[in-house]
């Protein structure tokens, strides 16, 4: 047995057909995969970002009933396993929405896979982007929140001038770390049946039989774009960084 | 007397942490649970407990294994980082990348439908004593999980090993240990220390990603839940009740290791 039929089991086609974009090859499905993948991603980090600013803000200036729930909301999602959360925001949040809808006379609607999925991921990475970002905020030097104070800063100039732009030198290693961890937690949406790229990857391995080689090609563009993305994550690191010591001379 | 003082310590304790807002909040959640128990159905659980016994069972049958196993792949995995000459600390960086870089989900799909087709094809496998095992399940999935916990838990130790002081291994030398007694003596156990902290997290991680496994048919407590929902029709009482079961292992987890790193010597390097 040659290598060639590792890949290709009982499959008259070659590599170069199977991979192909178009269609009698599958490589364009993979492709809209891929782009999918990426749009949920993307979109999973934002929403991720709005409640991890909020919630960090939250846990460090809000009220003391606010401080318990954020607590419980991050040690909820950091306990369960992301597949269960999925399933159980899946379900939820859809039938929330409908019955909103329903007792505000409209008729029950279909949450398109690609909301639902942005949903699903955002809420539990605003649970680790919660901490990541607490931490950074705890990491800024006292006295500059202290000075933007004293210059009678209101609390949202205050987040928009001093906060957010001091703390991202300290943020962006998590938050990087939180955006590969997106990427990758987007395969989970497979399991519910919304077309990413490992579903449409077992789709097309299924059809052709060709498992290993599109499971093979599925993970190398996984690996691309996390590779890509620790490209980017350096320079917007190092720009975040400007003007401060680099790493090894604060050693 | 040191009794009394550590009863009172925890009494005021108590009452600090006890303010009345928590209070109000701790009666809010009784209460909520209170109307899960008796306005959700659970009359399926008489039916399914032993099933979901055995679920939990092989979870974290799952869960040890492959920590085990794959700690014990990454102590190597590590050092050839951290140590080694560059033809070990090459395949050990692109093995540690690829695992890093691409979802467990499609590694365990790729080992189970992938590697699981191929087997059949040959004859001589299909004879052998390996058969019994490799038309089953489970095995792919400990292989998969083990491989991922060895890929993220080798990169922390790559860090804990280059950690560890020169001073220290200097030191060792200069006693006229041989080198695997450096090892076995100093080093290992010292980056152990470095790493424990963030071995707590990646097993709880690890824990989170035993569900998976149910994707390949293998029956652990999500795929019993699974079962759960598709029998009876119910979308939330089982998933409410599989979430508070991973929750109470989470919590059990992070006692175990609490509980072992507060015996470990504090004062390292």
């Amino acid at each position: 047995m040659k290598l060639i039929d590792v890949f290709l089991p009982a499959s008259a086609a070659g590599i170069i057909e199977l991979l192909s974009p178009v269609p009698p090859g599958w490589g364009g499905t993979l492709l809209v995969g891929l782009l999918h993948s990426v749009e949920i991603a993307i979109g999973a980090t934002c929403l991720g970002l709005l409640i991890g600013t909020g919630g960090a803000w939250g846990k460090l200036y809000g009220g003391p009933v606010a401080r318990d729930l954020l607590a419980v909301y991050t040690t909820v999602v950091r306990a369960v396993p992301e597949l269960v959360l999925i399933l159980l925001l899946y379900y939820a949040g859809t039938d929330l929405i409908n019955q909103v809808l329903a007792a505000m006379g409209y008729r029950r609607v279909d949450i398109s896979g690609l909301a639902a999925g942005i949903f699903v991921l955002g809420v539990v990475q605003g649970a680790y982007s919660t901490e990541v970002i607490r931490g950074a905020i705890l990491s800024i030097p006292q006295g500059q929140i202290e000075a933007a104070r004293a210059y009678g800063m209101s609390p949202g100039l205050m987040l928009r001038r001093i906060t957010l732009p001091a703390m991202l030198p300290f943020a962006i290693p998590g938050l990087a770390n939180l955006w590969l961890i997106a990427t990758k937690d987007t395969a989970l949406l497979a399991v519910v049946g919304f077309f990413e790229l490992t579903l449409a990857t077992r789709q097309a391995a299924g059809v052709t039989k060709a498992y290993l080689l599109f499971f093979v090609a599925a993970g190398a563009l996984y690996l691309a774009l996390s590779l890509f993305s620790n490209l980017i994550i350096g320079r917007v690191e190092a720009w975040s960084r400007r003007g401060m010591p680099s790493i090894k001379e604060a050693r | 007397m040191s009794s009394e003082a550590t009863a009172i310590n925890m009494a005021a304790r108590a009452s600090l942490w006890l303010k009345p807002h928590r209070i109000a909040l701790i009666l809010i959640a009784l209460a909520l649970v209170f109307c899960a128990a008796f306005f959700m159905r659970w009359d399926w659980l008489p039916q399914y407990w032993q099933m979901g016994l055995l679920g939990i069972w092989r979870s974290l049958w799952i869960l040890v294994v492959t920590c085990a196993l794959g700690f014990m792949l990454a102590v190597p995995l590590g050092l050839a980082q951290a140590g080694g000459p560059f033809w070990f600390a090459v395949p050990a960086k692109v093995f540690c990348t690829i695992i890093r870089g691409t979802p467990l989900l499609l590694q365990l799909w790729l080992l189970y439908y992938g590697l699981g087709s191929l087997f059949p094809q040959y004859p001589w496998i299909r004879e052998s004593w390996m058969w019994t095992y490799l038309r089953q399940a489970w095995p792919y999935g400990v292989v998969a999980l083990t491989l991922s916990f060895a890929g993220y838990e080798g990169e922390v130790m790559r860090g804990a090993f280059a950690g560890v002081p020169k001073g220290q291994l200097e030191a060792a030398r200069a006693f006229g240990m041989s080198r695997f007694k450096i090892f076995r003596r100093i080093w290992l156990p010292q980056a152990f220390y470095r790493a424990l902290p963030t071995l707590t997290g990646e097993t709880v991680l690890q824990l989170k990603s035993t569900p998976l496994v149910a994707t390949i048919s293998v029956i652990d407590i999500f795929a019993v839940s699974s079962k759960v929902r598709q029998d009876t029709y119910l979308t939330y009482e089982p998933l409410l009740l599989l979430a508070l079961i991973y929750m109470s292992i989470t919590g059990i987890l992070v006692l175990i290791f609490s509980r072992i790193e507060a015996r470990i010597p504090v004062k390292i390097g």
